[in-house]
């Protein structure tokens, strides 16, 4: 079951909704699309070879996890994406690009320290 | 010396690729990778420590250690799937508790391999996550915590200065 928790004051479930909403390929490739630009509900639907009900469930699930902005165009109703949303993937990944960081320095310092006992 | 340092990631296979260059010959850096007197000296993001439960570095054989703060006690295990004496080995790496039983369905499988320069030794290492969540897990297990007690020790140093005043 999916649960996706929408409190926007507590920053780490918001995140973890993302990773959830990006953790399945096919909810990927919907994203991509819908970066792109504006798209309706059927015209992303036409993409894939799954039935309408599955893409109606993935878009549910992007929707919940506050990636997608609807707007209404006469009876048409069209996904943009919310990219400050996405940025937060970004902020994740140069954490621990920052913790790997930090370790290689710590590494070099002992190389150093190493390197002069022999 | 300017060292070279290239971080990338693929999001479509949850794979990090990580290029690092260290200033010291092949043997020295093979060893910092792969014993555990050295690896408990420099893996743990500062102020954690690491501290080795068991290490046995052979195909088959894994690494169980812990993540310490004087709080809190992350353990982690490394199994080793293949090993390439001097070039490369490859680990699962997944949270468990003290006896290196599973705590979540998270995993990450690494591969680290070693280039000899002239004067230097270059390390490739890559990364996949079984999902992104489990780098996430990763990250929030052991940098944010270590940040807030990094913090604290900052406040107890400030504290120390206005008191010597």
């Amino acid at each position: 079951m999916y649960i996706c928790n929408r409190s926007d004051s507590y920053l780490t479930n918001m995140r973890r909704d993302i990773f959830q909403a990006i953790a399945d390929p096919t909810r990927r490739a919907i994203l991509v699309l819908i970066a792109v630009q504006a798209i309706t509900p059927n015209a992303i639907a036409d993409h894939f070879d799954t039935t309408r009900q599955s893409i109606s469930k993935h878009l549910r699930i992007l929707s919940e996890c506050d990636l997608l902005a609807q707007k209404q165009e006469g009876r048409e109703i069209f996904y943009e994406l919310k990219i400050d949303k996405m940025k937060e993937i970004d902020v994740w990944l140069d954490q621990f690009r920052k913790i790997m960081e930090e370790r290689f320095q710590q590494l070099d310092q002992l190389l150093n320290t190493l390197k002069n006992k022999k | 010396m300017n060292l070279l340092f290239d971080f990338t990631v693929d999001r479509a296979t949850n794979t990090i690729h990580i290029t690092r260059e260290f200033a010291a010959d092949l043997d020295l850096v093979w060893d910092a990778f792969t014993k555990a007197e050295i690896l408990d000296q420099w893996t743990a993001p500062k102020p954690w420590r690491v501290r080795t439960k068991e290490m046995d570095f052979r195909e088959g054989g894994r690494w169980l250690y812990a993540m310490i703060t004087p709080e809190k006690t992350h353990w982690s295990l490394a199994e080793f799937t293949e090993i390439k004496p001097k070039s490369s080995f490859s680990s699962r790496n997944s949270f468990c508790d003290e006896n290196g039983n599973a705590i979540s369905d998270g995993f990450s499988l690494t591969k680290n391999s070693f280039k000899a320069g002239t004067e230097t030794t270059t390390v490739h290492i890559e990364k996949k996550f079984n999902k992104l969540s489990t780098l996430e897990m990763m990250v929030s297990g052991g940098y944010k915590e270590g940040l807030a007690a990094g913090l604290n020790n900052l406040d107890e140093y400030f504290l120390t200065l206005v008191t010597n005043k």
